[in-house]
């Protein structure tokens, strides 16, 4: 799995509450099989004034020149700032796949929704989460200045500011260590394997009618 | 010490083992899946040479992107026109041959929405575990099991698995008290809860729905409301085991029979939170003051009663709200003020895991029963949420009931709850749903959604404007 260990970049704000993975990556695009390709499709009803189709060239697109996204000072940008309750409604692993591709690698808001933050972890997105009035103020420094970056440091868990100031952060240990080191958890799970086993055998003495075969 | 909740309990009989980092292995007893979730984790489960745990513990069926008109139903997973969407069914096909895994394929009678098929064949029981890679997972607690949507690397670490790492969530109740009026139906219940709490309110908690009101819904019912506890944030919703679980339970295909019914029956019975358990958070209404909801806005959070107006964004708080509300308002194209009963429609949608069972469709040919679709409505579908919903509510008449009043009567599938086929809205339209989310696009690009009851958006297919369902005589 994709490490995260520190990230020093520039920074995009996403200026709206309850940011959803319809928003994210929208439905058409979920038709691949693939786990690549949906970065030109980021947000992609708010990036674009036309509708988008699936395996389209975005070239010749008319973009929205309003979107923040679209503007020459964000390009390259790869961490978001945004705000509360960022990542609700479908459980769509697009999202974070989408945000990947396209080159962000740390979030910055007041909060998340659990599902999406399980997913970003997966992909070796960092997910940091700082008070509203903290975030606050990013927005109004990374707005009022062009080039505005932040140093991003997951093992010290700080955050950095282009006036040396820092800014600490919280994570848990285990969500930390599997950034960190890149954990494939599949592994990690099957470490236990005796374990899973010896609960599955008492679980099914206990409760047969689970373990019944089903028929087609 | 004090009691368990129902949640303690349901994660207490399915924890093999606490990790040293504070997460937990949690074993897991159904794993549904679908066709758009899961191709990337039988990829990986190809690449890395893995097999599943445990095949009889997965059920699959495609739901999310299959067409729903009867004519390119009438020809399976060949009839599909969309070539895109036709791979990603037929990889289902391949991947289930592949690992063993049972699928209810398109042509099957058993096939429909995930989340309506688990309960109906008796597959979802109380006292699991249970995820799949969809958020409204959670529509599986109305039977008193731990159910969630995952992502896609979790839908192969549970296929390689049986287990998930999790941390344990917080408990929340959420007690509705006294009697619901009569019109008022379960998704007004869940869209009043959400309109309170917020839709992030539920974010780190199980939430339990129950009091009287609760107890009183049906299972379907119950169904709905646990169906939208995502919408509240929660991962998970739970309703506790009362006969009327055990009743519905009984003599489902995939239901226990004889003495091995018996013993699982004592064991459910005990599925009901102490009456000493601590929850973190309880929230509590009256349902004497819930009345039918609409949603407003682009967050199922944005709810108001049938007799009320668009709000004013002024009065929403902080600036993150307001400007929230704004965006809102802009994109559904109304203003402030606005009577809710005022605002016109252009299509309208039965149907989703939400609202697509055989109650539903009853409380909706109630209220079209002898009447015409308004002029207004350009198109007003009916999507059963499975192939047995369908063949009874067809043996009911309920089919020519709709038909005749000028809807449409489609084959299951997902359909305009997420819009990945056909089913879709124009730039601009509104739309009367019996879905979950109201989100920009949700429905198609540029559509705009209003979240109601089956009974609140056959009144609206009829009069081409919300009305209040309980003004309304029942033929």
């Amino acid at each position: 799995m994709k490490k995260f260990i520190e990230e020093d970049g520039l920074v995009m704000p996403l200026d709206r509450a309850n940011v959803d993975t319809d928003y994210i990556i929208p439905k058409q695009f979920l038709k691949s099989i693939k786990r690549t390709g949906f970065g030109k499709n980021l947000f992609d009803e708010a990036r674009y004034l036309d509708k988008g189709l699936p395996d389209q060239d975005c070239a010749g697109r008319p973009v929205n020149p309003d979107f923040v996204m679209n503007q020459p000072r964000y390009q390259g940008a790869t961490i978001l700032l945004a705000r509360v309750n960022f990542g609700c409604g479908s459980s769509r692993e697009h999202a974070p796949w989408a945000l990947d591709d396209y080159g962000f690698r740390c979030i910055i808001a007041p909060s998340y929704a659990d599902i999406f933050f399980n997913n970003c972890i997966k992909n070796g997105i960092l997910l940091i989460v700082l008070d509203e009035k903290i975030v606050d103020e990013l927005f109004r420094e990374t707005e009022a200045t062009e080039g505005y970056r932040l140093a991003v440091d997951l093992n010290a868990q700080t955050i950095t500011k282009p006036d040396g100031s820092e800014i600490g952060f919280d994570i848990e240990d285990s969500r930390k260590n599997v950034l960190l080191n890149g954990l494939d958890d599949i592994s990690l799970t099957l470490q236990n394997k005796e374990e899973i086993l010896g609960f599955e055998k008492q679980w099914q003495e206990q409760s047969p009618w689970l373990f019944k075969t089903i028929g087609t | 010490m004090a009691g368990k909740t129902l949640y303690d309990k349901l994660w207490d009989s399915h924890l093999v083992k606490n990790l040293d980092d504070g997460t937990s292995l949690i074993y897991i007893d159904l794993h549904f899946l679908h066709e758009v979730t899961s191709p990337q984790a039988f990829e990986g489960l190809r690449l890395s040479g893995r097999k599943p745990w445990r095949s009889d513990a997965n059920l699959a069926t495609p739901d999310h992107n299959v067409p729903t008109t009867p004519d390119e139903r009438s020809q399976g997973v060949e009839g599909i026109l969309d070539p895109v969407s036709k791979i990603q069914v037929k990889s289902l096909d391949s991947n289930c041959d592949e690992f063993g895994i049972s699928e209810f394929q398109i042509d099957d009678p058993r096939h429909g929405i995930v989340h309506v098929i688990g309960p109906e064949q008796g597959r979802t029981l109380p006292g699991m575990t249970i995820v799949c890679g969809d958020s409204h997972t959670s529509t599986h607690g109305a039977l008193g099991s731990l159910a969630h949507g995952i992502g896609t690397s979790e839908v192969e670490h549970v296929l390689a698995t049986q287990c998930l790492v999790q941390k344990k969530a917080k408990n929340m109740l959420v007690s509705v008290n006294g009697q619901l009026n009569p019109g008022v139906t379960a998704k007004d219940v869940v869209l009043a809860i959400i309109g309170k709490i917020g839709t992030a309110g539920g974010t780190g908690y199980t939430i339990e729905f129950g009091g009287q009101a609760i107890r009183s819904l049906s299972v379907e019912g119950r169904m709905t409301v646990c169906n939208m506890a995502i919408e509240a944030g929660a991962r998970a919703g739970l309703v506790a085991v009362d006969e009327m679980t055990i009743e519905y339970v009984k003599g489902r295909p995939f239901a226990p029979t004889g003495d091995t019914l018996e013993k699982a029956v004592a064991a459910w019975k005990g599925l009901v939170s102490d009456s000493d358990a601590k929850f973190e958070a309880v929230v509590e209404l009256d349902a004497a003051d819930i009345v039918p909801q609409v949603s407003w806005g682009t967050s199922p959070e944005m709810v108001a009663p049938v007799t009320g107006n668009v709000p004013d964004p002024a009065t929403a708080g902080n600036e993150t709200k307001q400007n929230n509300y704004l965006q809102a308002l802009k994109y559904m194209g109304l203003e402030a003020g606005t009577p809710i009963q005022s605002i016109k429609l252009d299509r309208v949608f039965i149907g989703s895991c939400t609202n697509s069972r055989i109650e539903d469709l009853r409380a909706a040919a109630a209220v079209v029963k002898g009447r015409k679709v308004a002029d207004n409505i350009k198109e007003a579908l009916v999507v059963p949420g499975s192939g047995l919903v369908k063949k009874q509510a067809e043996e009911e008449g309920l089919d020519r009931i709709f038909t005749e009043a000028g809807l449409q009567w489609r084959e299951p599938g997902c359909s305009m709850c997420l819009a990945m086929n056909a089913d879709q809205l124009g730039e601009g339209e509104h739309c009367a749903s019996t879905s979950n989310r109201n989100f920009e696009g949700r429905q198609g690009f540029g559509g705009r959604t209003h979240l109601v009851s089956p009974a609140m958006a056959a009144a609206a297919a009829v009069h081409g404007h919300f009305v209040d369902v309980r003004e309304l005589e029942l033929n």
